[in-house]
Order: C-alpha cells, then structure tokens, then sequence
C-alpha cells in the first residue's frame, strides 16, 4: 500500500430500532479528536429522529421488560464479551476523542467491560435486594417488586464517552427500560461503535438507540416527548436542566437530576442508577389452605 | 413521467394525465373543442370537457341515466343486454398502469404542513366511518365504539364527530341506540359480507334485516366470481336488486380491488356499480390484502369523475383497509383534490372505512396544537 493513499473518511450514523439510519434531516457535523484534528462525521439528529427513536423504544421494550431477568444478564453479559472482542478499536477511539495516553484509554475500556459484567450479575438480583415480601395483618402474601419504568430518556455523560455511557445505559437497560440515548456532543463516536457492538450482542433492537447530535436541539423534544416515561439529565449541562426539568415535568416523567459534581466513572457503581427507573409493584395473592 | 410532461406542455397544466380517459365508448358527449394530446410520442385526439356541469342537457335527473349519445342511444340501453354491458365495458379506455402509479408516488410526495396539516386531520376525522367486523365484536364494544365516534377525543371537544360507524347487520340496532341523537349514521355491511357467497334472496334478506335495524348505509360486495368470469349482467342485476333493498339508505358497493386483478378489471366493477346505482364505490372489504392503494384510489376516482361527466351523477368513493396512519389519509386526500376535485374533499363524497386511523390522526392532532410529540395509551382503543 502505497504512503499517498486517500483516507476513508468515515460518517457515522445514528442507531434507532436495530438499524442504522442516517438522520433524518441529512444533516451531519464534524467531530474532532482532542488535539483538534479531524476525526469523522457524525450525524446530527433533528426532532424526526427522537420520534423515531421513541417509537422504536416503544415497541422494543414490552418484549425485552418480558424476558426472563436471567436472560437479560445473558444478555448484557454478552455485551461485555462483544466489547472485549473490539478493544483495540474502542482504545483507539477513546484515546482520539478524549486526548488521554493509550494506557489511560485501554483502562477506560476495561472499566466499561467490567461495568457491564457488573451490571449483568444485577439483572436477576435486583429483586431481590429492591423487592420484599411483606407481613400483612391477613390470610394474604404481599409481595413488592420492581418493574421497569418503560422508555428512559438518557442524556450521556458529555466528558467520559465510552465509560461514561456504559455507566447510564447498563443499569436502566438491566432491568428491562428501552432507553433513547443522546451521545456526548462531541466525543459521539466511541457511543456510536458501541451502538454496533450492540447490533451484534443478542439485545433486541430498539432497547437502545443512540442519537447524536446537538443536545440543546434533541434534549427538549426528548424531554417533552409524552411517550418518554423517565429521563435521566446526566450528561446535561446546567444551565439547561431547569428547562428540560419543566418540560419533563408536562407528563409526570421520573427525573434523574445530574451529579452536584463532576463523577470519576472509574469509581465503583452503587445500585442507584438501577433503582432510580424501576417503579414498585406490591400484589396481595390468598394463603390458601 | 416524460410523456405526461410533455403531455402538460401540449395541451395546458388543467389537463390531467388520464384525462384522455374520456370520453368512454359507448357514450358520445357533445361536440366540444379538439385538443391535441401526446403521449409517449403518439398524438390522439380527444374531445375535452364538454359542458359546464350540471346544465348539460344529457343529464339524468331523479337518478334515472339517461345520456343521449350521437347515434340517440340512451346510457340505460348499456345494460339492455350482456352484450350491450360487456361491449360498453370491454370499450373502456385501458388505464395506463404504470402512469397511475407514477402519478400517486409523484402526488404522496406533497407535503402538507401548519394550519393545512389541521384543517385536512380534521376533515379526515369527518370522513372516517369508524369500523369494527370481527367475529368477536360484542354490544359493549359497538357502544364504546359509538361513544368514539360521538366524540373522538375526549380530551378536546373540538374534534368533530366521525362520518359513521360501520358493523355487521346483527349490531346495527346496538349502535342505532348508542348513537341516537348525534350526527353519526350507522353502516352495515351486508350481502353475505366479506366473500358474497349466498344466493341472492339471502343476500337481499341480510340487507333488508340492516335497513329494518336502522342502517343509515349499506355496505355490498360484489359477487367477485362473477365479475371475473364475465357475467357482468350478474353483477348488475345484484348491485340494482340491492339498491331497491335499500330503500332510502346510501348503498356502498365493494369492489375488493385485492381480488380483481388489474386496474383495467377496477374501472370496469366502478362503472358496473355506478351503472347499478351505487351511491358510493368502495376499494375493499379490509378482510384480503392488497387492500386499498392510491393508485386503485386514483383508477375509481377518474372512473366517478368521468361519470359525473358523462350522467351529471356524483357517485362518493370509499377507501378501506390498510390505512393507519393520518400520512397515509392526507395522501388520499391529495389524490382526490388532483383527481376528481374539491368538490369530493366532502364526508358526503368520500369516506375512509378504518379503525385504527383515527387514534392516528387525533396524535398527530394532538402533536400539531401542543407541539409535544404524544402517547398512543393516552387515546382509547376502541
């Protein structure tokens, strides 16, 4: 191969239902490493593409929040798996986009591995540590447990693209949420491989679709939308969470509020992020005899 | 499309691409100016719209066809035999298959936005006859249906009501009660719906048992295999022994364009039916799939126009089956302004048989004055 040959200049594209459409709008941005050199393309997402993505959302999440939760572990453990597979391509990507070494960037991905392998030993264990059986004064079993809150808005974290992302998407996917994510506006491209891992990884298409794009153009549509039943501002620069709060609050969505201060994702995960999109079912069922 | 370009650039941007449809065999209007229209490179001539309408002096009145043609034969004389039916029907210009489905993929690009997007939801609400035919159907079900259809959205009064409820004839009485007072007629479908395979008396008892319970409008099928095996004559007798069952309800006759095959085998059924005295000519019975199309859409359309041309007679048409989303209705809409005019933008002139639309279009109702993108489970199912 001859030193002049012409770089592939990659555009990416957005990932809503299993598939990989471009955007709607046909608009695209550029996206640049952190030095400041070109790196791809990505698509910007427009209105049409959060409705679309919503839909799919939808329509993905009955089936997933239907299967067994030793299933979804599988599931997400298989992720993890898929991830490992493509290290070399996400050390690469991560160490572009967020300007840290190679060494830095392979422990990032590492931390998303394990993060999700973490979460995929939740899957079928929640229950029992958010659930409980409850003594009533009657001849009844009374049982809470937790159950998926439906379609999650999520608005990754903007500074940790892979990491980051895995950290938010993992524990509301576990449990049986379809979730709309909305990648780091300018680190997109590690969420958007992340997107093909999970083309290949046995998720149901539609429990995730990544959007990228401008977040103060999607977010408020997403945080309107009355389909959306819970959101999560993580990634959500302060001076917009009020409004998006507001709109939310139009529909009564749950609302996970972003950390006061910056998070190290490399921090060992509490059960939180897991807990704050379930809602608890408690069903009285006869002794009998 | 070439040749339809080329066509506008001939003859004038008013003449439509089917236009050269008229006038059909076996019909002559009267003399009018000759317009020189090409297509694909061939030059016919054609004679163009003949009279204002509604004064031309070959129209029927009270409903009686009577058209007097050059050689003085009357538009009933068509029926007077088989071979006079089939020779009119066979003698009707081809329709260009290709140029139909060129032109309804070129109209369903328009884009329809704002205060139009509103006011044409809204008129799709006022045309939609609020369908449900399962086996299952209950009398609870038919009065919440009814209740719907009364009032859409119960979240904003100001959705108007739906043109009609349409069920089976055993129902009729249900939905008669549940919808007294309001503006809604009850449809029922009758005539051995949806294959029509009965003898004809039973056919004619189903429909007169509808009519007795209070339908507002019967919904026919023709007998399919009869049409398609040539017995035209068959056909005809069917839909007028139905029309006079009817007494004074509307008669929608089926066509079921899924099962006739080409274009050609639908504009032949429309004008059967409307030779029959159909109020209204409908794509199909929602139970065979391809159910309606646009291109089918487009063929009855052209047929109704051309024998409001020709009889002074406006016959509705119904679209039904397959439509669910509100994008879809305004696409319909499109090609009935495009094809048989404004006048047709009317509940009283075209209709969609649909079940499922409706919640369609009161979210994108709903979507359009919130600006909020909206829920399904936040509209009633039934």
């Amino acid at each position: 191969m001859s030193d002049d040959r012409i770089g592939v200049r990659k555009t990416y594209k957005l990932a809503i239902g299993g598939a990989f459409p471009r955007s709607e709008s046909g608009r695209t941005y550029v996206v640049r490493a952190a030095d400041g050199g070109f790196l791809a393309n990505a698509a910007r997402a427009s209105r049409k593409d959060v409705r679309d993505a919503v839909v799919a959302a939808r329509k993905a999440q009955v089936g997933w929040a239907a299967a067994t939760a030793y299933n979804r572990g599988q599931v997400v453990y298989r992720i993890a798996e898929m991830l490992e597979d493509r290290r070399a391509q996400f050390v690469e990507a991560v160490e572009a986009g967020e300007g840290v070494d190679a060494r830095a960037a392979g422990a990032l991905v590492d931390a998303a591995v394990d993060r999700l392998v973490w979460y995929a030993g939740w899957a079928d264990k929640v229950a029992q540590v958010a659930g409980s059986s409850n003594p009533v004064a009657g001849p009844y079993f009374n049982f809470s447990l937790p159950e998926p809150t439906g379609v999650v808005g999520i608005a990754a974290p903007q500074e940790s693209s892979l990491l980051g992302l895995v950290s938010v998407v993992a524990p509301a996917i576990v449990t049986g949420n379809a979730t709309v994510v909305v990648a780091s506006e300018l680190r997109p491209l590690p969420g958007v491989t992340l997107a093909e891992v999970l083309a290949t990884s046995d998720l149901p298409g539609g429990v995730v679709n990544l959007l990228t794009g401008s977040l103060v153009e999607v977010g408020p549509v997403l945080a309107a939308h009355r389909d959306v039943d819970a959101l999560d501002l993580c990634g959500v620069p302060a001076e917009l969470v009020t409004e998006l709060e507001q709109l939310a609050a139009g529909s009564v969505k749950r609302v996970l509020r972003p950390p006061a201060a910056a998070l190290d994702w490399r921090e060992r995960p509490t059960p939180h992020r897991m807990l704050a999109f379930v809602e608890t079912k408690t069903v009285w069922h006869p002794v009998g005899v | 499309m070439l040749g339809s370009a080329w066509l506008a650039l001939v003859s004038g941007a008013s003449v439509a691409v089917h236009r050269r449809d008229v006038p059909p065999a076996g019909m002559v209007l009267p003399p009018a100016p000759v317009t020189r229209i090409g297509v694909m490179g061939m030059v016919t001539e054609t004679q163009l719209e003949a009279k204002p309408r509604g004064t031309a002096p070959w129209a029927g009145s009270a409903g009686t066809l009577v058209v007097a043609g050059r050689d003085g034969a009357a538009l009933a004389d068509i029926a007077a035999s088989e071979a006079s039916l089939r020779r009119f029907l066979m003698g009707l210009p081809g329709v260009d298959q290709v140029g139909a489905e060129a032109r309804t993929a070129m109209l369903a690009t328009r884009s329809i936005k704002a205060a139009s997007k509103l006011a044409a939801l809204e008129l799709v609400v006022r045309m939609i006859d609020l369908t449900t035919l399962e086996g299952a159907d209950t009398p609870g079900k038919i009065r919440s249906l009814c209740a719907k259809a009364r009032h859409p959205d119960l979240g904003d009064a100001g959705v108007p009501p739906v043109a009609a409820v349409c069920v089976y004839p055993d129902l009729v009485g249900t939905a008669k009660a549940a919808l007294s007072g309001s503006p809604v007629a009850v449809a029922a479908v009758a005539t051995a719906f949806p294959s029509g395979r009965a003898a004809l008396d039973v056919k004619l008892a189903d429909v007169r048992q509808a009519v007795s319970a209070g339908a507002d409008e019967i919904d026919m099928v023709i007998d399919r295999g009869a049409f398609l095996s040539g017995r035209y004559q068959l056909v005809l007798d069917e839909v007028r022994a139905v029309k006079e069952a009817c007494g004074g309800a509307h008669l929608k006759v089926i066509l079921e364009t899924g099962e006739l095959v080409t274009y050609d085998n639908v504009k032949r059924a429309s004008w059967l039916a409307m030779l029959g005295g159909a109020d209204f000519i409908k794509t199909s019975t929602g139970k065979v799939a391809p159910a309606a199309t646009l291109p089918v859409a487009l063929v009855m359309l052209e047929a109704v126009r051309d024998f409001d041309t020709a009889t002074g007679r406006q016959v509705g048409v119904k679209v039904a089956g397959g439509i669910r989303s509100a994008k879809d209705a305004l696409r319909y809409l499109v090609v009935v302004r495009e094809t048989a005019g404004e006048a047709w933008l009317a509940p009283d002139r075209f209709r969609f048989g649909a079940s499922s639309l409706l919640n369609d279009v009161l979210m994108q109702r709903t979507k359009q004055l919130t600006g909020a993108y909206v829920r399904a489970d936040d509209f009633s199912q039934d």
